[in-house]
């Protein structure tokens, strides 16, 4: 099974996602497009996705929400350009952190009948990017997870 | 440019220390507590105690009031409820979506004719053959 690979380099506000799909270029492009294929896979399987606009021509708005049936993540953006297999651009803004706009752009590369999707991403600031893919939090919380997962379990549980 | 963090970088920031995470289980443990208390099982005085209760208190975790002359640490649950929500990794993220659509393209390409959603209906059939 193929691996997400994200690479995010130090000093540089960028994100690059790379992900090889065992299915033609023109079918991953639908899949990323197609509003009633994007709900079917983006997102934590825990989460329930609902897409509020998906508007995949230029200058068409999208957003969604995940929702955990107590908790809402909005994000949300605009396409920018044409879409097509070679450059699918957008605005992203998680709803959470307004402000922090990443400027995300999808290309689809075929490679003998399979499909390298990469996305490059543009933040405004390494701190912004760094906040993203939260390097430090993760790092930072290894070794006290299996403490912080008891201390959730617990209270999660009403008293 | 200084930008003011958002809450949930203060929070995860907050987390990332293991004493502050420790103080968090001992309150979430035994209820309301001192610093004194909190101080006991730490080999660290209670003024740096204070200071890492100071972090917690600013990023929500936890409230304090005074009983009499003690100072009280109380556990905020619904703060550390939100961070534990938005515990989902940039990595974890995608890769389950991508996950999720490998399963898709494997579907749609099963029945190349026809793609079949999850809820029965049929695609728009816009993908060429």
């Amino acid at each position: 099974m193929s691996k997400t690979e994200i690479s995010a380099p130090a000093g540089v506000p960028f994100i690059d996602v790379t992900r090889e799909f065992d299915a033609p270029r023109d079918l991953v492009f639908q899949a990323y497009t197609d509003p009633k294929l994007v709900v079917q896979w983006l997102g934590p399987r825990k989460y329930e996705m609902v897409l509020d606009t998906w508007e995949p021509r230029a200058g068409g708005s999208w957003r969604y929400v995940h929702t955990d049936g107590e908790h809402e993540w909005g994000f949300h953006g605009v396409f920018h350009g044409d879409l097509s297999p070679d450059g699918m651009v957008q605005t992203f803004e998680f709803e959470g952190a307004p402000g922090h706009v990443s400027l995300d752009r999808l290309t689809l590369e075929d490679r003998d009948g399979r499909t390298i999707a990469r996305t490059h991403s543009v933040f405004q600031t390494v701190e912004a990017r760094d906040a993203m893919v939260e390097h430090g939090m993760a790092e930072g919380m290894n070794d006290g997870f299996d403490r912080l997962d008891e201390l959730l379990a617990r209270l999660a549980t009403p008293v | 440019m200084q930008m003011q963090p958002d809450p949930l970088s203060t929070v995860f920031g907050a987390l990332a220390d293991p004493t502050r995470r420790a103080i968090l289980a001992r309150l979430a443990d035994g209820g309301d507590l001192t610093v004194g208390e909190l101080a006991r099982p730490f080999a660290m005085s209670q003024p740096a105690i204070s200071r890492h209760l100071k972090v917690l208190e600013g990023a929500g975790l936890i409230s304090r009031r005074r009983r009499q002359t003690a100072r009280l640490s109380h556990l905020e649950g619904e703060g550390l409820r939100q961070a534990a929500v938005w515990l989902v990794r940039y990595q974890d993220y995608w890769d389950e979506s991508h996950a999720r659509l490998d399963a898709l393209l494997a579907r749609l390409q099963a029945d190349p004719m026809a793609p079949r959603l999850e809820n029965g209906d049929a695609t728009t059939g816009k993908r060429k053959p």
